[in-house]
């Protein structure tokens, strides 16, 4: 029989219900009562991947909602994917705490800034946040630009501002920054491929 | 990996060395004790810690951190001197019968070329003796004294077993016990895998250190085999994918090697990057560098990018010299870095010296975080008690901290260390304003290209005429950007060999690098995750986990760079006639017509076993190397070198050469030389080092993790702790010569002193994973104790091995 764990939730937590309700003299098709189903029986299932260690095991995370229009998912369990040839359904003492890292006090929700010998973070929005750090890169670019060498060789670099990149981003997001970044002029660049 | 995960499980031996998968990779972990279950495999743990991988292996030898080359130079003399070589392998597939330049000479700990004062080599004499024919010369016999065998045989006979104990402090009997191990995989039919990590890249001599297991693996026929490989099982979910897109300066993406100030146009540039071949009738694949390169640029610029302007070569930066994390925090140290992003990474944290950091960044003009987490480095400027003990009014660094969501929050692909390309989907939003790195990225884009075509400044053009065909400039879409990473036929592709056959439509994805052109006919993102995206979809998202070989190659779930293959080299699984070393594990096989077998060859298709097409196709010589060649920085041998913080004052293997005493090559900056500490004051050798429970430093963030492992704690062996008169469970002090942390003493018998040169030596075991920030308990930033000095060759920091005292705190 073929079925994903969500099906195998709702016929499993269904077939108990019903068995009992027909001991007790209930026809199943009749029940007027609602037997309470298994949490993740009703959760949205989605595929992903741990992003702790590079065995990149996958997971499957569960979320309330069914991700409708203005619904707000809310994930509430993350597993081992048993389908995963690698993982097979396991997960670490890490992996095993991947929820608690996603509800983690310590999540940023809104742009900040501290500005020079603050001792405080102040909220500011997207808009300024872009449009401040912009004007940063572009006073920096242009006064520090390299068109030539010393030797009047092209070289067309930007040495004075650098990048960390991430390597627990998407391979997506990552070219996306090389891909700008080198457009810039950037060759500070470093990941922590190196360390 | 040249493997990939689940392939351990096909392996007869299982050597980690460089590692601790059972902690640090546990659900890859289960294939090696698959091994052992199914294949009666012997795993063989060398480490300075009886760690928890030790404590199932089959046999556990000790090691001093830092002599991993002593070592492994033994079990080469040992697998020369009693015969345990798989001949036929090393003769057809090495370069154990080639010619070496007469005036390649070694002495006394260094080799011919050698610049003291710039500490590097000039490398003119590391190289093959030329034929007329314009190939490289050999000698089949291997009996000419230049050959590499011969130069290569003489180079490891000084490793002998008592050196070995002398220099590594592992007992004689416990060396040749896993010599023993090691060498009976010689058998064409058995193979050894190699599993490392951080205990191997993060020295002075990383890259050397997996070299020598490069040459182990050469001369016991396990490359290319299932079961066999070196494998890197390295850190981060997209680490691989990551360094494939190289977010690093020396590469573009692809490891297409940057230009630098000498490719002063174009033609030189591909000129010096495309080899001819070495030896005749050899793929040499690299000679295709110039469609990878001109496929990338027709990927940034598009129709800006033209044959009338060298296809925007200057749009690329040229690199001016070194640009690693090491060099761009001294240049900021120096104050000539004025803007930093820190884009999930927390330098603070995961660089060397935590003071030198800080520092630096002190005198940053403005720094910029994006990160799902309230990260140390983006509170430097904050204190936090002696943990972080800085006046915000002296920093006059602008700090701009955006949310970004996470892996649940996002879709897109991760690539493991097997190079598996697979697709996640999204979960939920982020919480409050999060945004995806692609949205910041392309708003911070969007904005400077909007100042620049409205004011203009320096050099604009490559900002203004980057591609950028997203449905929503703002929100280009994971989808839309792997397929940009696959890239398309910009013109018909014809076939060379029949140009009315049409290989791919103008507009049609790519199905495989094979297709790319040099003359701006197609565009491509990354070339070597060509085949990702073809006109048959998305393949990452593939999800069939059918193993119909048995193998575990599963080769229709994801897909793997290159070209959907899972062992590279695995034209070397089988022998030169085509046959497999082993039938029961047949990777690939000559079907008389073309390969076939279990994988995608790693061979042109159709060369037949008599045109004697070698496996190692990206070198230019079809064969491994055991000598190097000019690649590496400081020697086409390995050769042991002592860590920069050593308790020894000099090399026991040149004990009379002051310059052999550490890796001559590596480059160390003025102000870190004078931060090095010496066994006087710092008697103790430390090593850093993780916890299965945590992961860097992100965990301390996560409540259920800090709860396991809630404090910092510094592992000492018992013989130490009852020197210093310290209890198990006391503070105790650890003092480097650039500082000091405080954590809880736990003594235990997993460490041994260890008898090195004479001299007893102790090991300090310190894991890494805590910090100001987060829900453990607050404490100190471990690499406030590491010295600043990487790998001559990747500049990774030598985090492993320092000198280290132990005090009551």
């Amino acid at each position: 029989m073929n079925m994903n764990r969500r099906q195998f939730f709702k016929v499993c937590s269904a077939g108990l219900g019903g068995s009992s309700i027909a001991l007790m003299g209930f026809s199943p098709t009749n029940a007027l009562a609602e037997v309470r189903t298994f949490k993740l029986a009703r959760a949205t299932e989605t595929r992903n991947i741990c992003p702790y260690c590079s065995v990149s095991c996958g997971v499957l995370i569960y979320s309330t909602g069914d991700k409708s229009k203005n619904s707000q998912a809310e994930i509430i369990h993350i597993e081992g994917d048993p389908d995963n040839p690698v993982n097979r359904g396991t997960l670490c003492p890490k992996g095993a705490g991947l929820r608690d890292m996603v509800q983690s006090a310590s999540r940023l929700k809104w742009p900040e800034v501290r500005e020079p010998g603050s001792a405080e973070w102040k909220k500011i929005s997207w808009p300024d946040a872009i449009e401040r750090i912009a004007k940063h890169m572009k006073a920096d670019r242009d006064a520090n630009f390299m068109t030539q060498n010393k030797d009047g060789v092209t070289v067309n670099r930007w040495t004075t501002t650098g990048f960390l990149a991430s390597s627990a981003a998407s391979n997506e997001a990552g070219y996306l920054t090389v891909k700008t970044i080198r457009a810039m002029g950037m060759t500070a660049i470093d990941t922590q491929a190196r360390i | 990996m040249t493997n990939h995960w689940v392939d351990i499980k096909n392996a007869d031996v299982v050597l980690v060395m460089g590692g601790n998968p059972a902690e640090a990779h546990p659900c890859g972990f289960k294939w090696v004790i698959e091994a052992k279950k199914t294949r009666k495999a012997k795993l063989l743990v060398v480490d300075p810690r009886f760690n928890r991988t030790a404590s199932v292996a089959d046999y556990y030898a000790p090691l001093r951190s830092g002599t991993d080359i002593a070592f492994l130079g033994g079990v080469i003399n040992y697998l020369i001197g009693n015969d345990k070589i798989h001949h036929e392998y090393v003769k057809a597939y090495t370069n154990a019968a080639f010619l070496i330049d007469p005036g390649f000479k070694f002495d006394d700990g260094i080799f011919s070329g050698y610049n003291e004062e710039k500490r590097s080599y000039g490398k003119d004499t590391w190289k093959y003796q030329m034929g007329a024919d314009g190939f490289a010369k050999v000698d089949e016999t291997w009996q000419d004294p230049n050959c590499v065998w011969q130069l290569m045989k003489s180079h490891y006979a000084r490793y002998t077993p008592e050196m070995v104990s002398q220099v590594c402090g592992t007992p004689k009997d416990a060396f040749i016990k896993v010599c023993e191990y090691i060498a009976e995989t010689a058998a064409p039919n058995k193979t050894m895998t190699s599993l490392y990590a951080l205990g191997w890249t993060q020295h002075s001599v990383g890259s050397q250190n997996i070299r020598c297991m490069a040459i182990i693996q050469q001369l016991l026929g396990n490359m290319g085999m299932a079961g066999g490989g070196i494998n890197a099982l390295r850190g981060h979910a997209n680490v691989q994918g990551i360094t494939d897109f190289a977010l690093y300066a020396q590469n573009l993406p692809g490891y297409v090697s940057a230009p630098g100030d000498a490719d002063t146009d174009r033609a030189t540039y591909l000129e010096k990057r495309t080899p001819k071949a070495l030896r005749p009738g050899q793929m040499n694949f690299a000679q295709n560098f110039p469609k990878w390169h001109t496929s990338l640029a027709k990927a940034w610029w598009g129709d800006a990018a033209t044959k009338d302007n060298d296809f925007a070569y200057d749009y690329f930066p040229k690199l001016g010299g070194a640009s690693d994390v090491l060099q761009i925090f001294d240049q900021m140290y120096q104050g000539k870095i004025n803007g930093f992003f820190c884009q999930g990474f927390n330098p603070l944290a995961s660089v060397s010296n935590k003071k030198k950091i800080s520092d630096g960044l002190s005198k940053v003009k403005y720094l910029v975080i994006m990160d799902p987490l309230a990260t140390d480095t983006s509170e430097f400027w904050k204190p936090h008690g002696e943990f972080n003990d800085v006046k915000p009014a002296d920093i006059q660094t602008e700090v701009f901290r955006l949310p970004t969501t996470l892996f649940a929050e996002t879709a897109g692909t991760f690539t493991n260390s097997g190079r598996v390309i697979q697709w996640r989907w999204k979960a939920a939003d982020g919480p409050g304003d999060a945004k995806d790195d692609t949205e910041i990225m392309a708003a911070l884009f969007l904005k400077l290209k909007e100042m620049y075509g409205k004011d203009g400044g320096a050099f604009p053009d490559p900002i203004t005429k980057l591609t950028w065909a997203y449905n929503q400039p703002l929100k280009p879409s994971p989808e839309e950007l792997l397929r940009e990473i696959n890239g398309k036929a910009l013109a018909d592709v014809l076939d060379p060999k029949d140009p009315t056959k049409v290989l791919a439509k103008a507009g049609d994805q790519l199905a495989t690098f094979a297709h790319l052109r040099d003359d701006g006919s197609t565009a491509c993102g990354n070339w070597i995750y060509c085949g990702v995206w073809s006109q048959a979809g998305n393949n990452s998202a593939r999800r069939d986990n059918a193993d119909p070989s048995g193998l575990g190659q599963t080769l229709n779930w994801g897909f793997a760079w290159p070209v959907n293959r899972r062992i590279i080299y695995n034209r070397a699984s089988a022998d030169v006639s085509g046959k497999p070393w082993d039938a029961k594990r047949t990777v690939l096989k000559w079907t008389g017509k073309a390969w076939g077998g279990n994988d995608v060859p790693d061979m042109r298709p159709d060369a037949a076993p008599e045109e004697m097409v070698m496996p190692f196709i990206m070198n230019p010589e079809g064969v491994a190397r055991l000598f190097s060649r000019e690649m590496m920085a400081e020697g086409p041998f390995p050769e042991h070198y002592e860590p920069f913080e050593s308790p020894l004052d000099a090399n026991p293997m040149h004990p009379k050469n002051p310059k052999a005493r550490s890796n001559p090559a590596a480059r160390v900056y003025k102000g870190d030389m004078e931060a090095f500490g010496t066994a006087k004051d710092f008697p103790y050798v430390a090593t850093t080092y993780r916890l299965t429970e945590h992961f860097h430093f992100w965990t301390k963030h996560s409540k259920i993790n800090a709860i396991m492992q809630p404090e910092q704690f510094v592992e000492i062996g018992e013989e130490l702790a009852k020197e210093k008169g310290i209890a198990n469970g006391e503070r105790i002090k650890v003092r480097s010569n650039r500082g000091f942390i405080k954590g809880v003493a736990v003594v235990t018998k997993r460490i041994k002193a260890l008898d090195v040169d004479g001299k007893k030596v102790h090991t300090v075991g310190i894991p890494i994973h805590y910090g100001f920030k987060g829900v453990t308990k607050p404490g100190f930033i471990t690499n406030t104790l590491t010295p600043v000095v990487g790998d001559a060759n990747t500049q990774t920091p030598e985090f492993k091995t320092f000198l280290v005292t132990i005090e009551k705190a």
